[in-house]
C-alpha cells in the first residue's frame, strides 16, 4: 500500500501546483450554481408594449390602463401607423403590439363584441407564447369586469393551481441536479483523462511503469485527488443549494451521497476509456468535451427537455449517464422519494461502471503490451 | 512578406494536424444539424391525467377539450387524486387536472365553480408553461359555456376578441430562434479560441522561443496566426447559410451584408479575447480550461437559452460586457425581423468597443523578450 | 561598425530575478569567425546568459553588443543577425525538410527563387536529397541536428548561438556536426556554443567556464590546460566546477 500512497501523494502535487486550474474547478461550481440558480429564468417580465388606439374611447382607455397597471407590462409607446410595427420590431423597441379596432367601444355596446390584434415578437415562441397568454387574461378579467353585475356573470369556473414540488418556479430546482451532474462529469472525466495522457505524453508514465508498483496502482493513484475534489465540489454545491438557493434536500441525505458517488464512480470510468483511446491532451480535452460535457448540457434533460425531442435523440439520451443521474436527484433531492422510486437509475449507473470498467482495463492491458 | 511564409506554414500545419480538420468539420455538423434538434425548449407532449369526479356532459367536454390541444396528451384518466400524485411522482405524469363532483350542479346553481390544476414544477418553465396553458383552456370553455347560456336567455356577454399574429416566426418554430444563434457558438470557437490554443501550443512546444530569435515581427506572428481562422470562420459561416437553408428553409429576413459586416467585428473582438488567454497561459490544459470556464459563463448569460431581460439587474450588468449576447441579438434580428445595419449601431458598436478592449489588452500583455 | 572584427562584445552584463542572480557582471568578447565554448554546470547562468545576447530577455544592467547593436535598445536588428539553434527545439516537426527550410529563409527576407536555388544547394551538400519530402518528425536526431545548424546559417548571420546542440547524438554524428561548425567559421560566422561534452570543448577556439554566473576562465583550451596543469578540458572543468556553490537542477 505504501507505494499507492506515494502514488497518490506525487499526484496531489501535481494539482495543488497548478493554482489557476484549480482555482477554476473550485469556483467554476460556485459560478454555476450562481448564474444557474439566480440569472437563469425562462420567467417573461417587463413585457414592452406598444399600442395602437384609433378609436381611442372609454373602453379602450380602461383596458389600456389595466395592461399598464399589470406587473408584467409596460406601455412603453403608442403608436398611430402600423406601417411603424416592423420598424419597432427591427429596433427591438417593443415584445408586444395591441392594436384595437375602430369604432371599439360603439361595436361592443352595439354588437356586445369588439375585437383587438395581439402582436408578438415569436422569435423565441415560448416568450410569444407567454405573452399572448398573460395579455389574453387580463383582457378576459377585464371582460368579466364588465359582465359583472349583469345576468352575464354567469357560468364562471376558476381554475386554481398548485404548482407541486417548487411553487415559486424557482429554476433552481431544476438545475440543481443538472449542475451537479455537469461539475462532477467535468471533473472527474475530464481531468482524469487529461492528467494521465499528459503523463503519457512526458514520457513518464514509462517511468512509473517500470517502478515496482503495478500499472492499476498507478492509475487508481492518479484518479483519488479527483475524486477527493469532486466530493468537495459535491459538498459545496449542496450546501450552496441550500443555504444559497434555499433549495431544501428533501430526501435522504444518504441515499443521494451514494447515488452521487455512483455517478462520480462512472465518471472515472469514462475518464480511464478516455485516456486509453486518445494521445494527446488536447484530444483528451476535446473529446471529453465533445462526448462528454455538450450531451450532458443537451441531452440530459438539464435544460432542455428530453420529451420534446426527436425520437432518435430521445434514444440516444438513454445511454448518457447523466442523464439518469439527474433524474434520481431530481426525485430524491426535489421530490423527497425514497430508493424504491430510484431502483431504475441506480441499476442503470451500476451497470454502466460495469461495461465501461471492463472496456477500459481491457483497452489498457492492451495498450501496455 | 514575412506574413505569406508564416500563414503557409499555419495552413500546412493545420491541415497535417491529426484533428483540428476534423474538429473544425465536426463542429458545424453537430452545431448545425444536431444542436437545434436537441436544444430544443419547446413545450409539447405534457403528460396529463384527469379525473373527472363529476362524470356529467359538461364535465367530460371540458375533458375533451383538454385532449384536444396540442400542448397535452391524455395519457390515462385516474380514479382518485392519489393515484393520480404516485404517476406524477413516478415521473410518467406532468400535469393533474381534477373536476371536483357537482361541478356542473355548481356552475348551473350558484353561477361558478372551480377545478383544481396540480403541476410538477420541478422543472419552473414547463410546470408553469402547463399550468397556465391548461387555465386557458379551461377559462376559455367557461366563455364557450357563457356564450351558449347567454344565447339562451336572450342576454349574450360582451365579448372582446383578441387575435393572435405572431411575426416573424409564426409556425412558432424553436429551431429557427437556434439555428442562427449557433453559428454564433461556431465562430466563437473557430475564430476566438482554435487560435489561441494554437499560440499556446507553440509556446509549450518551445517552437516559440525560435520564432522569438527571429526578425518576425510580433504583430506579422500574431496575423498570421489569426488571418487562416478568420477565413475559415467566414467559409464556415457561409456554409452555415447553405445548411440552414437546405435543412431548415431558414433564409435572412435580412441582408447578408449585414451579418457579414457584424461578423467582422465580432471576429476581431473575440479573437481579441482568445489572444488574452493566450498570453496569460502557458499550457494548453490551462489555456483549455480558462476558455471552458469563460465560455461555459458567457453563454449562459448571451440570452442564447433564456431572455436576457428575464435576467436579475446584476446578471443584467453582468452581460454587458459579453459579446456573444450582442452579436447573438444580430443574428436573431436579422435573419428573423430583417434589421438593417442603421437598426443595429448601437448594437455593433457596443461589438467594436469590445474588440477595441480586448486587442488592446491582448498587443499589451503580449511579450517578446522578457 | 564592426571594430577589430568583434562581432560580440559584454561589459559586466548581469541578470537578477528577485533576490536571485543569474548572470553575475560577465565580461567577454566574440571576433568574428571564431568557435567560442560556453561552458559550466547546469545552472551556472550559461542559458541566461545566451537569452540576453539573443535579445530574449533584458539585462538587469550592464552593457552588451551583439553584431555592433545594443542588446538593451536595439534588440530587434540583432535577430537579424544571427542564427539559434537550440536540443530542445530546432525545427518544426510537422513541416518537411523543404517546408521549414522555406519558412526560415522567408522569415529572413530571401525571396521565393533565392530561397529555392539556396535550398537545392543545401540540401545537395548535405546529402538530403531524397529526404526533401520528409517531415522532420521522421528523421533521427541527428540528421535533424545537422539540418536545424544549417537552417539557423541558411541566411549567413554573423554569429549562430547554440545550445547544446549535439545533446543525445552518438559521436559519430556529432564529428559530422562539429565539421559543419568549422565550415561555417571559416564562412567568417561567429559560433558560440555551448556543451556538455569536454572533448568538443577541445575543438573551441576559446572556451569559458561559467560558475555560479560568474566567468571564473577564459582562454584557448590549450592555455586552459596549460594554467591548470591537466591533460584535459574535462580535468580542466572538474577542477574549476569544484569551486560551485550553487547546485543546478
Amino acid at each position: 500500500m505504501k507505494p499507492f500512497f506515494a502514488c497518490v501523494k506525487k499526484e496531489f502535487y501535481h494539482i495543488i501546483r497548478d493554482v489557476r486550474t484549480v482555482l477554476i474547478l473550485l469556483v467554476m461550481p460556485v459560478a454555476q450554481i450562481i448564474i444557474f440558480g439566480f440569472a437563469i429564468s425562462t420567467e417573461v417580465r417587463n413585457i414592452r408594449v406598444a399600442v395602437g388606439d384609433p378609436s381611442n374611447d372609454a373602453s379602450t382607455q380602461r383596458l389600456i390602463n389595466e395592461i399598464d397597471a399589470n406587473p408584467y407590462f409596460d406601455i412603453t409607446r403608442t403608436i398611430d401607423n402600423p406601417k411603424q410595427i416592423d420598424n419597432l420590431f427591427r429596433r427591438d423597441e417593443t415584445d408586444l403590439v395591441i392594436v384595437f379596432e375602430e369604432n371599439f367601444n360603439e361595436n361592443l355596446l352595439r354588437t356586445g363584441e369588439a375585437s383587438l390584434q395581439l402582436i408578438t415578437d415569436a422569435t423565441e415562441p415560448n416568450k410569444a407564447t407567454a405573452v399572448t397568454s398573460y395579455a389574453a387574461n387580463v383582457i378576459k378579467s377585464y371582460r368579466n369586469g364588465i359582465n359583472k353585475g349583469t345576468a352575464r356573470a354567469n357560468m364562471q369556473i376558476s381554475p386554481e393551481i398548485k404548482l407541486l414540488y417548487n411553487p415559486q418556479q424557482k429554476s433552481a430546482y431544476n438545475f440543481v441536479p443538472g449542475v451537479m451532474g455537469l461539475i462532477l462529469m467535468l471533473i472527474c472525466a475530464m481531468m482524469t483523462s487529461i492528467s494521465i495522457v499528459r503523463e503519457r505524453e512526458l514520457g513518464t508514465m514509462e517511468v512509473l511503469l517500470a517502478s515496482p508498483i503495478k500499472p492499476i496502482s498507478v492509475i487508481l493513484a492518479k484518479t483519488v485527488p479527483y475524486l477527493t475534489l469532486s466530493i468537495v465540489n459535491l459538498a459545496t454545491l449542496l450546501l450552496l443549494s441550500v443555504f444559497v438557493l434555499d433549495v431544501p434536500v428533501a430526501g435522504s441525505l444518504g441515499l443521494l451521497s451514494v447515488l452521487s458517488l455512483l455517478f462520480i464512480f462512472v465518471a472515472l470510468s469514462l475518464g480511464l476509456l478516455i485516456s486509453t483511446i486518445v494521445n494527446s491532451q488536447p484530444a483528451a480535452m476535446l473529446v471529453s468535451g465533445m462526448v462528454l460535457m455538450m450531451p450532458v448540457m443537451l441531452l440530459s434533460g438539464m435544460i432542455f427537455p428530453i420529451e420534446s425531442m426527436p425520437l432518435l435523440l430521445q434514444w440516444i439520451s438513454n445511454i448518457i449517464p447523466a442523464r439518469w443521474f439527474i433524474a434520481a436527484v431530481k426525485k430524491i433531492m426535489i421530490e423527497g422519494l425514497g430508493f424504491t422510486y430510484v431502483l431504475k437509475e441506480t441499476a442503470v449507473l451500476v451497470s454502466m461502471i460495469a461495461v465501461i470498467m471492463l472496456i477500459s482495463l481491457k483497452n489498457f492491458k492492451y495498450r501496455l503490451q | 512578406m514575412i506574413l505569406k511564409y508564416l500563414i503557409e506554414k499555419e495552413v500546412k500545419q493545420f491541415t497535417r494536424n491529426s484533428f483540428l480538420p476534423r474538429i473544425a468539420l465536426f463542429m458545424p455538423v453537430i452545431m448545425m444539424l444536431i444542436l437545434p434538434w436537441a436544444a430544443n425548449q419547446e413545450v409539447k407532449n405534457i403528460h396529463s391525467v384527469v379525473i373527472d369526479n363529476d362524470r356529467t356532459t359538461v364535465s367530460e367536454r371540458l375533458v375533451r377539450k383538454v385532449a384536444a390541444s396540442t400542448y397535452f396528451d391524455v395519457t390515462e384518466t385516474a380514479s382518485t387524486y392519489s393515484r393520480a400524485m404516485e404517476a406524477v411522482e413516478s415521473g410518467s405524469v406532468d400535469i393533474v387536472l381534477e373536476i371536483p363532483g357537482n361541478f356542473e350542479r355548481d356552475l348551473r346553481k350558484e353561477g361558478a365553480a372551480s377545478v383544481l390544476i396540480s403541476a410538477n414544477a420541478v422543472n419552473g418553465t414547463k410546470g408553469a408553461f402547463g399550468s397556465n396553458y391548461l387555465a386557458e383552456i379551461v377559462r376559455t370553455y367557461a366563455e364557450e359555456l357563457q356564450t351558449e347560456a347567454g344565447l339562451r336567455a336572450d342576454a349574450p356577454p360582451y365579448r372582446i376578441n383578441p387575435v393572435n399574429q405572431n411575426r416573424f416566426n409564426p409556425r412558432m418554430d424553436y429551431k429557427v430562434f437556434m439555428v442562427p444563434a449557433l453559428m454564433v457558438m461556431l465562430l466563437t470557437l473557430i475564430c476566438g479560441f482554435l487560435p489561441a490554443l494554437n499560440i499556446v501550443s507553440e509556446k509549450e512546444k518551445g517552437t516559440m522561443e525560435q520564432i522569438n530569435v527571429t526578425p518576425v515581427p510580433k504583430l506579422a506572428f500574431i496575423m498570421a496566426k489569426l488571418i487562416p481562422y478568420w477565413v475559415l470562420g467566414f467559409v464556415i459561416l457561409s456554409l452555415c447559410f447553405a445548411v440552414a437553408w437546405a435543412v431548415y428553409g431558414l433564409v435572412p429576413a435580412g441582408n447578408l451584408s449585414t451579418i457579414y459586416v457584424a461578423a467582422f467585428v465580432y471576429i476581431l473582438a473575440v479573437s481579441g479575447f482568445g489572444l488574452v488567454i493566450s498570453n496569460h497561459s502557458s499550457t494548453m490544459q490551462q489555456a483549455m480550461f480558462v476558455i471552458f470556464f469563460f465560455m461555459l459563463v458567457c453563454i449562459l448569460l448571451s440570452g442564447l437559452f433564456t431572455p436576457v431581460d428575464s435576467m436579475p439587474r446584476w446578471a443584467q450588468i453582468i452581460t454587458v460586457p459579453n459579446p456573444l449576447k450582442y452579436f447573438i441579438f444580430i443574428m436573431r434580428q436579422v435573419y428573423l425581423k430583417g434589421s438593417g445595419l442603421t437598426d443595429l449601431l448601437p448594437t455593433i458598436g457596443a461589438l467594436g468597443i469590445f474588440a477595441l478592449i480586448s486587442n488592446t489588452w491582448a498587443v499589451l500583455s503580449y511579450r517578446k523578450t522578457a | 561598425m564592426i571594430m577589430n572584427n568583434i562581432v560580440i562584445e559584454t561589459e559586466n552584463l548581469t541578470k537578477r530575478f528577485g533576490k536571485f542572480t543569474a548572470v553575475d557582471s560577465i565580461s567577454f568578447n566574440v571576433r568574428k569567425g571564431e568557435i567560442f565554448g560556453f561552458l559550466g554546470a547546469n545552472g551556472a547562468g550559461k542559458t541566461t546568459a545566451m537569452r540576453m545576447l539573443c535579445g530574449l530577455s533584458k539585462p538587469t544592467s550592464g552593457k552588451g553588443t551583439v553584431a555592433g547593436y545594443d542588446i538593451t535598445r536595439r534588440p530587434e536588428p540583432i535577430k537579424r543577425n544571427i542564427g539559434y539553434m537550440s536540443q530542445r527545439f530546432s525545427l518544426y516537426e510537422d513541416l518537411k525538410v523543404w517546408e521549414n527550410i522555406r519558412l526560415f529563409g522567408g522569415i529572413y527576407g530571401m525571396s521565393d527563387s533565392q530561397i529555392a536555388e539556396k535550398t537545392n544547394e543545401l540540401l545537395h551538400t548535405l546529402d538530403f536529397g531524397k529526404d526533401r519530402n520528409t517531415p522532420v518528425k521522421a528523421l533521427p536526431l541527428g540528421r535533424k541536428q545537422k539540418l536545424a545548424f544549417s537552417v539557423a546559417i541558411f541566411h549567413e548571420p554573423k554569429i549562430v548561438f547554440l545550445d547544446e546542440p549535439t545533446g543525445g547524438v552518438d559521436p559519430a554524428a556529432r564529428r559530422q556536426f562539429w565539421e559543419l561548425i568549422y565550415d561555417a567559421s571559416d564562412r567568417g560566422i561567429a559560433v558560440f556554443v555551448t556543451t556538455h561534452y569536454m572533448d568538443e570543448a577541445e575543438y573551441c577556439n576559446r572556451v569559458s567556464i561559467m560558475v555560479d554566473g560568474r566567468i571564473k576562465a577564459l582562454d584557448t583550451p590549450d592555455k586552459l590546460k596549460c594554467q591548470y596543469n591537466a591533460d584535459s578540458m574535462n580535468d580542466v572543468f572538474t577542477h574549476i566546477a569544484r569551486t560551485a556553490e550553487r547546485t543546478g537542477e
